[in-house]
This record gives structure tokens, C-alpha cells and sequence, in this order.
């Protein structure tokens, strides 16, 4: 059956087919975005958790007792074992249940065909596996934090022989198995669907979507993909020696360890060794998170700035160069676990590199505001926001990448505070600029935009309020992971600042429920949305309104230029869509 | 209470949900269609961007003021000192970096707003500019490098040879500091010596006698309970498999064993262990060695801008020389209760923040008063009789040969 037959073809759905075993990609984007907005909701319990204790270290708090029963906070007193399992199933849930799934997961799906103009992902039975692999993952690490032993607590990095052994610590047993299982359906999900992205923008872009006109969305979304596809499976394969290393008996991990009263058996292993298959992964997987915010970001900005994104080879460029440093900079997380300190220098020089790349891409934002004519919306809004984190965030990560300076600043809040600031806060407001710029594109109904900018506002405001100070306890030697600093006498003069911290997390924390309010009510009552609110030139914007299967009735449209002819001269409106065929004379993209 | 909060909330999503159709209607009211915008709030917009930018910079100068002086003191090591250098030129240079790129970020919002009839320069690119701002941070970047990984290089560099060896242990949830005493040589030690007094598993003629007997005993023990035991059950599998566990490690201590006879243990004698406190002598290079017993720790001494991993199956390593005594640091910092640290900074267990050891960097005589309070791991009479053993078998051995 062609495509084309396909499309045309009426089907009678059923509810099961049409919500939940769908094929459609936009129905599995929804199921993407919806699944990671409940993972959000539980990771950003539960950092309000912790900062609570860490505010007021010791007291008591009937809320805490409320959540985590008698065992976990005896008399609203957090437990110091339940507070590492809190920022490990937090760290956890938000790189990769809310940015990585999360984040890609809605946005590929949603905009990969839309912006090329295919009818749907090339195949769209894998892409309902790769949604239900996220699905059961999710299921069981939210089943890991109700078992007997409580959940993972080694750090979202589960560094063996923390992790490994359940002597170690309580959440070493049942609860970091099930974390492990987790992950390895996760991986699945991101394999499976990474491989369907790529295939997709490969193949199925529509006549005259040449790669040089491509959405820059699309480009930092294939990028992500082939990252994901080359970087997951040695994540694929650390967790399985972790498992080895756990349950047989094995000692890829372990050596020489006297732990409990007893001298293990298990000599010849390696903790080192998980960490560079961890970070081979862990580091582009910040990229993961990274790209398609900037990718959204770009669009965004552009389209609202009534502008083109300006260098948008420099900006394809930037993400090529980006993708690729992205694998060889991985050491740079272990500086100071005894590697050999000419490596260092060689990771610390390639980690620098990937600075370059970066500058570029902000600067190029920043241009792209020059002499436009910026419509704040509440997605604008959220972008400018973004692109001021990155820059803030970003150049900490300049001091981290020195191997010198990161001996003092290793594992101190000043790394809490860079990598929240760069990936966590750009991220969530990309992802944020993302929903409500594309809200009408999925639900065909307006967010309320008053709603949105209060949302904007407070949440920018106390992500900055919360991670900002941070710097400053890193610089004064306040490790993180802490349970409380009330044993060292030389931080009690940051428990004012503390307690800012956590009033800002609540705020911010509670500014969400903002948000859930807007998404839920505009998709029932919001207004009506016209076929392209924005002035969009994407082609998702040419399909109409009420979703059909297949995106297009009739032909798929056909490419004529790049995205970004705004307010080109000689032009009645101020955005030509790229389906309107150049004029005699008229020259597509850069010229 | 809880019915309150319930009710409260409800309350509360009503008066949304109506304040939400208030904005609905009132903008139906006024004409708008949703695809425009209106230009006096578009313009508050971009104002307001102007107003988040004061209020950011001024959050980042309050704090650098108000807690400026709550930072690290001044660095108490020679490395230190340059480390501090080149991180003080990275935040001249990224400050620099920061509020430039800040304000044109917010200047541009704030000034180009949407206005109607009015089209955005159509630019695309500028292969100039682009340039320049790629190799202008390539540059910096360079000069950051170098200078960065020149004093890394420096760092890292092999020990001074006159450096005093000490090692850190670690283990769920203390540090053990260990001297290597006269010969300034760290005796050897294994995992499969730990237990009883031998806290870190160091390895002599007398821990390989006790450690191999004790074994010897348990497997005795182990023994007798699996002949009593009855047969095919747990228990017997149990027992089997901790008889097995305890046999391989018999094994590997005489391997130690055979190797004390051609080359005996000794370098371990003469160290001295410390807990809680160690101390250091100024101006002298130290030449740390770290070893973990569990988990991978980390040794943190930021007042010394130090900080070194302890694996569990390695050895690792790290070198300072401190420059600044306790009792100076304590006028300069005008605290009298000011104490170098030593605390992990790996999570490690419910107890990591609270892993310490307080580090006392004083004058070397007193250093070596304090050294000399401090006793040995093998007392002087039971290496000295050990040495006159040894010194009639080796009597025995030449009369035998002559």
C-alpha cells in the first residue's frame, strides 16, 4: 500500500488504537510528553524533599512524614539513607525521564514529520515500542522507590562499589536492581527510537527538502539521534556488568574490598573502568538533552524575532562540531580519580574545543535579536530565557573543563550549580518554549498567555534564585550530596543562603502547578486555534488544525526554500512558508 | 487540617479556572484576535527584560558581597596559590564574557519589540563577524589552556624526593592517616589482612603468623560444623562455600608467607597510624598515597586546593607542600577555632557528610615532637627480638655450611 493510499484511506479506530497502542507519531509524541510531565512532577517532589532538609537540617516536617512514612522520616525527620535516595531517583528521573525521553521524545515525534512533510515516522510500529519501552520503564523505577530497601541512593552515576554492593548502603539492594532493569528498557526505548529519527529524516524528507534546508529543530534532533544510537549501548553495557558484578559473582568492578567484616573475594576488577563506559554515554548524553533544546530554541527565536536565525550554516556547523567533540571529552568527569595526568591534559584541551562550537551558537542567538521585530510570546519569552542560561551556566563549565581548577571544585556545589544552570534550566525552559509554542500544533487549541508569562516569570526567576548561590557554596568547599553541613562549624555562615535556596526551589516548584493548570485546561477549553498562530514558514504549520492521519490531506507539500525567510524584502508579509515557490530572480537561503 | 488544604485547593482551581475566562472574554471584548498582539504589552515585555537584567546582575553583586568573604581562605600550598592565579584570571576573563554577552542579550530584547508595519532587517548572515567571534574564543580558549594545563602539568609532576610519604585511608566512615616512619617507606598491606588490631592490612612477619593461624582456626571451626551438619541442605551449602571463601584466602597468605622467607616484610614496622588528627610540617613537600577500603572515596583538603579519589584496588596519589601553618591561618582568617579539613567528597553512604579528619600543618620541630609521641605498628621489642632470631638463623645457617 502506498503511502499516499494509505493516507487517504479512513480508518476506523478504536480508542486503544487511537490513545493508547497508537502508530500515529503524534499521538505518541502526546503519550511522550504527558508520561514525562508525571516523571517531572515526581523528580521535582522530589528535590523539594531534600531541599528541605537541607534548608533546615534535622527539624521536622510533617510533609515528609506524609510521603515517606515512619520508616524513611521517623517523627518528619528525613532519614540521611532516604535523602541520597531522593537526589539519586531525582538526578535520574530528570536527565533521563524528563530530558532525554522526555524532551526528544515529544519533540522528535511531533516535528520530524510535520517539518519534513512525511505522513509519519518510517516505521511506526517501532515507534510505538520505543514509547512503551519508555512506558515500562518508567513503570519500574517507580516501582524501585516502594521496595523494602528503598530506592537507588548511590548518585544518579551509581559509581560501583557503592552501587554493587548492598552492604554498602540499603539502596544498593532491590531498589538499584530495579533501577538497573530500568535502564535497560530505557536504552531499548532511546535505541529503538533514535534509529526510526534517523531513518526518517534520512529518507522521508519531502521534494525539495534538501539537508541544507532543513529546520534547524530537525538538524539538532538528528544529531541527537545519532548520538544516542552511538553512546547508549556502552551505557547498555556498563549496566550489565553492574548486574554481573551484582547478582554473579563477577568482578569487572571489584577489587580488594573488605567491606562488613569481611574480606570479598572479588579481586582484578576495576571501579574506574564503569566510570569511563558511564561517561562515554554520560557525556553526550548532556548533548542529548542539550541539542534539541537548542534546536527548539532556534526556531523559536527565530520565528518570533520576525528574522532569520542568523548563520544558520554556522549554526549547522556548530551542532556537527558539538555532536562530535561531544565523544572525546568524557574524562573530564574524572579528573581526580588518579588517571593519568597526561590524559587529563588531553581531555581538558578537547573539552575546551567544545567551547567554541558553543560561543558561536550563543552569539548567533543573540544577533538574531538584533534589529528584528520580537513578538514576546510566552515561548519567546522562555527562549531569550534559555539562551541567558546557557551563556551563564556555559562559561562555569570553561573553569570545570580546567583540569587544575577542577581539583578544588570536583563534586562541590560549583558543579551543581554549572551543570543545573546549563543543561538542567536550559533545557526545562526549551522544553517549556517548545510546549507552548507548538501547544496549538498538538491540541489544536490556544494556551492562555497570561498564565504563560506568570509561569515564565517565576519559574526563570527561582531557577536563577536556586542554582545561582550555588556557586558560591562550591567555591567555599561545600561538597554536594551532603546530608546536612551542620557538622562542619565553617559553612554555618551559608545557612541563611541555604534557606534562600529553598524558598526559591518551593516557589519555583509550585509555579508549575501553573503550568499543568494551563496545559490541561486549554486543551478542553482553550480557544481555537487558527492553522498557523505563529506566522510560521515551517511546513507543520500547513497541515490543518484537527490532526488526520497521514498529516496532509491530499498531496504533501513541496519544498521551495529554507525556513527562515522572514520579513525578506519585497515581500508583502513578513514570513514566506516554504512552500511557496521562489519568485524568477528570488535566491533561496543565505544570500 | 488535611480536609482545609483539600477544600483550599479547590478553591483555588475554581478561582483560576474563572480568572482565566475573565482574560478570555475581556481580550474578545477588546478585539483581539489571537493571532495579533498588542503593542503596548508587547512593549512592557521587552522593558521588562531590561528590568530582569538589573535585578540579575545585582543578585550576582549582592552575593559576591555578601558572601565574598565566606569563601575558601587564602590557598595554604604552594600549588594552591597558582591554582588560585589561574582561576582568578578565568573570571576576569569570563565576568568580562558574561555581563557583554548579558547586555547585549537584554539591550537587543529590549529595544527591537515588535512594532506594527514595520518589517526586521532581513540578515542572514555575516561571514566577517562570524569569524571573529569564532577565532577571537579560540584564542582566549588557548591562552586558557595553556595556562590552565601548565600549572596541571606542575602539579602532577613526580614527588620532590625528600617529600615525607603518608598515606590516607578510607573506609565507611573514617579516615586513618599512616606515617611511614624512619625508613620514609609505607609498608605493604592487603585487603586479607585486615581484621583484629590490623586495621589497614599491613603486612609484617607477625600479621602473616596471626592472620594465617586465625584462618588455620576458622577453617578448623568451619569444619566441624559442616560434619555436623545435615547433609544436602543450605547450611551445608553455607558452610561449604565460606570453607572454600576461607581456603583461597589461606592460600594467598602464604603466598605472603613463602615471600617474607626470601624478602622479609619490614618496611611496615616502622610506620606510625594515626586517627582523627594528623599533622604535617610547613614548607615540606608531602607525598600523599590513598588507598580505600570499601567504597571509592575521596580526599578533600580544599584549604590546600587538594583533592585526590581513593579506589578500592588502587593505589593513588597526590603531592603539596604546605605553606601556611594552623596557627597562621588562624590570625589571618582571625578565627581561633580555624582548622584545616580533611572530609570525602564521593558519596560513599548514608554517613559521608560527615567523614572528617582534622589536619594540623605545624613548625617541623614541632611536627616531629608529635611524630615522636606517636607509636610504631610493630613495637621495638618485637622487632628487635625478631632481629636477633633472625640473627641466629643466619648463625645456624653459615655454621651449618661451614
Amino acid at each position: 500500500m502506498s503511502t499516499q493510499a494509505h493516507a487517504a484511506e479512513h480508518h476506523k479506530e478504536s480508542f486503544v488504537s487511537k490513545y493508547i497502542f497508537s502508530h500515529d507519531h503524534k499521538m505518541i509524541a502526546k503519550q511522550f510528553l504527558i508520561t514525562g510531565m508525571v516523571m517531572a512532577t515526581i523528580g521535582m517532589a522530589m528535590s523539594l524533599l531534600f531541599r528541605l532538609q537541607l534548608a533546615w537540617p534535622g527539624e521536622s516536617f510533617s510533609v515528609l512524614n506524609f510521603f515517606l512514612g515512619d520508616k524513611w522520616a521517623p517523627d518528619g525527620v528525613l532519614d540521611p539513607n532516604m535523602y541520597l535516595a531522593l537526589g539519586t531517583i531525582h538526578g535520574t528521573i530528570m536527565v533521563f525521564f524528563l530530558l532525554t525521553a522526555g524532551l526528544s521524545g515529544t519533540f522528535a515525534n511531533l516535528l520530524i514529520p510535520l517539518q519534513i512533510g512525511a505522513r509519519d515516522m518510517a516505521s511506526g510500529f517501532m515507534n510505538m515500542l520505543s514509547y512503551w519501552g519508555f512506558f515500562i520503564s518508567s513503570v519500574i523505577m517507580v516501582i524501585s522507590l516502594f521496595v523494602e530497601s528503598g530506592p537507588a541512593s548511590a548518585g544518579w552515576t551509581v559509581y560501583p562499589p557503592l552501587s554493587a554492593l548492598p552492604q554498602a548502603m540499603p539502596g544498593s539492594g532491590l531498589g538499584m536492581t530495579l533501577w538497573l532493569v530500568s535502564m535497560v528498557f530505557f536504552i531499548a526505548s532511546q535505541l529503538i527510537g533514535g534509529l526510526n529519527y534517523i531513518v526518517t529524516v534520512i529518507n522521508l524528507r519531502t521534494k525539495g527538502m534538501k539537508m541544507t534546508r532543513l529546520p534547524l529543530t530537525i538538524w539538532a534532533i538528528l544529531v541527537t539521534a545519532i548520538l544516542g544510537l552511538l553512546s547508549f549501548p556502552v551505557l547498555f553495557s556498563a549496566a550489565l556488568l553492574l548486574l554481573f558484578d551484582r547478582s554473579f559473582g563477577t568482578a569487572f568492578y571489584l577489587s580488594d574490598i573488605y567491606i562488613a567484616g569481611e574480606a570479598l573475594t572479588q579481586t582484578g576488577g576495576s571501579p574506574i573502568l564503569y566510570q569511563h563506559l558511564f561517561w562515554f554515554l554520560g557525556h553526550p548524553e548532556v548533548y542529548i538533552i542539550l541539542l534539541p533544546a537548542l534546536g527548539l530554541t532556534s526556531e523559536v527565536i527565530s520565528t518570533n524575532a520576525r528574522k532569520p536565525i542568523f548563520g544558520y550554516r554556522a549554526m549547522v556547523g556548530s551542532i556537527l562540531a558539538i555532536g562530535f567533540l561531544s565523544f572525546i571529552v568524557w574524562g573530564h568527569h574524572m579528573f581526580v580519580t588518579g588517571m593519568d595526568p597526561f590524559i587529563g591534559a588531553v581531555f581538558t584541551f578537547t573539552t575546551l574545543l567544545i567551547a567554541i562550537p558553543s560561543a558561536v551558537k550563543a552569539f548567533n542567538y543573540i544577533t538574531t535579536l538584533w534589529k528584528g521585530n520580537i513578538r514576546f510570546t510566552p515561548a519567546m519569552m522562555f527562549s531569550i530565557g534559555m539562551v541567558s542560561t546557557f551563556i551563564s551556566g556555559g562559561l562555569t563549565g570553561i573553569i570545570l573543563a580546567d583540569s587544575a581548577l577542577d581539583i578544588n571544585l570536583h563534586d562541590t556545589y560549583f558543579v551543581v550549580a554549572h551543570f543545573h544552570i546549563v543543561m538542567g534550566l536550559s533545557a526545562v525552559l526549551a522544553m517549556f518554549a517548545g510546549v507552548y509554542h507548538w501547544f496549538p500544533k498538538m491540541y489544536g487549541r490556544m494556551m492562555n498567555m497570561k498564565l504563560g508569562y506568570a509561569h515564565f516569570w517565576l519559574t526563570f526567576i527561582s531557577g536563577y534564585g536556586v542554582f545561582f548561590p550555588m556557586h558560591f557554596f562550591g567555591l567555599a568547599g561545600v561538597p554536594r550530596r551532603y546530608y546536612t553541613n551542620s557538622e562542619f562549624p565553617m559553612f554555618d555562615v551559608f545557612i541563611d543562603l541555604n534557606i534562600l535556596v529553598t524558598v526559591f526551589a518551593i516557589i519555583g516548584g509550585f509555579a508549575q502547578l501553573l503550568f499543568f493548570f494551563n496545559f490541561f485546561y486549554s486543551m478542553v477549553r482553550g480557544p481555537k486555534a487558527s492553522q498557523n498562530p505563529w506566522k510560521s514558514n515551517t511546513l507543520e504549520w500547513t497541515t490543518p488544525v484537527e490532526h488526520i492521519h497521514g498529516n496532509w490531506p491530499g498531496k504533501l507539500p513541496e519544498v521551495h526554500r529554507w525556513a527562515y525567510d522572514y520579513s525578506k524584502p519585497g515581500k508583502e508579509d513578513d514570513f514566506v512558508p516554504q512552500t511557496v515557490p521562489l519568485e524568477e530572480g528570488e535566491k533561496d537561503g543565505e544570500h | 487540617m488535611n480536609f482545609l488544604i483539600i477544600l483550599l485547593s479547590v478553591l483555588g482551581l475554581i478561582a483560576l479556572i474563572q480568572l482565566v475566562r475573565v482574560f478570555e472574554i475581556t481580550g474578545k471584548l477588546r478585539g483581539n484576535n489571537q493571532d495579533d498582539i498588542d503593542f503596548q504589552e508587547n512593549k512592557l515585555r521587552a522593558k521588562l527584560w531590561l528590568l530582569f537584567g538589573i535585578a540579575y546582575f545585582g543578585f550576582f553583586i549582592w552575593l559576591a558581597w555578601e558572601y565574598g568573604d565566606d569563601l575558601l581562605p587564602v590557598a595554604a600550598s604552594e600549588h594552591g596559590a597558582v591554582i588560585d592565579n589561574v582561576l582568578n584570571f578565568n573570571w576576569v576573563i569570563l565576568i568580562i564574557a558574561f555581563v557583554l554577552t548579558h547586555v547585549l542579550l537584554f539591550y537587543f530584547a529590549s529595544k527591537y519589540y515588535w512594532k506594527p508595519n514595520h518589517k526586521a532587517d532581513f540578515i542572514t548572515h555575516s561571514t566577517k563577524l562570524e569569524l571573529i567571534w569564532t577565532t577571537f574564543p579560540a584564542i582566549v580558549l588557548a591562552v586558557i589552556v595553556i595556562y590552565g594545563l601548565s600549572a596541571w602539568n606542575d602539579i602532577t609532576d613526580d614527588a620532590p624526593e625528600d617529600s615525607i610519604n603518608i598515606e590516607l585511608y578510607s573506609k565507611q566512615f573514617a579516615w586513618v592517616a599512616r606515617y611511614a616512619g624512619e625508613d620514609n617507606k609505607l609498608g605493604e598491606a592487603n585487603y586479607n589482612f585486615i581484621g583484629g588490631s590490623n586495621q589497614l592490612g599491613l603486612i609484617t612477619p607477625e600479621t602473616i603468623q596471626e592472620r594465617k593461624s586465625s584462618l588455620e582456626d576458622e577453617v578448623i571451626n568451619i569444619e566441624a560444623n559442616l560434619a555436623n551438619a545435615p547433609e544436602g541442605g543450605a547450611k551445608e551449602e553455607e558452610l561449604q562455600e565460606n570453607l572454600d571463601k576461607k581456603k583461597r584466602q589461606l592460600a594467598k597468605i602464604k603466598t605472603y608467607e613463602r615471600q617474607n622467607e626470601v624478602d622479609p616484610f619490614v618496611n611496615a614496622d616502622d610506620d606510625k597510624i594515626v586517627n582523627m588528627e594528623f599533622h604535617i610540617p610547613v614548607d615540606q613537600p608531602v607525598n600523599f598515597q590513598f588507598r580505600s577500603q570499601d567504597v571509592i572515596h575521596s580526599a578533600y583538603m580544599p584549604h590546600f586546593r587538594a583533592q585526590m579519589n581513593c579506589v578500592p584496588g588502587a593505589k593513588t596519589r597526590f603531592h603539596f607542600t604546605p605553606t601556611i601553618t594552623t596557627e597562621e591561618m588562624r590570625e589571618k582568617t582571625g578565627n581561633d577555632e580555624f582548622n584545616y579539613l580533611l572530609y570525602c567528597n564521593k558519596i560513599c553512604g548514608a554517613a559521608h557528610y560527615n567523614m572528617q579528619m582534622t589536619i594540623v600543618v605545624e613548625s617541623q620541630e614541632d611536627y616531629e615532637k608529635w611524630l615522636s609521641e606517636q607509636s610504631t605498628f610493630t613495637s621495638v621489642e618485637t622487632a628487635q627480638s625478631r632481629e636477633e632470631e633472625k640473627e641466629v638463623s643466619e648463625e645456624e645457617v653459615l655454621a651449618e655450611k661451614n
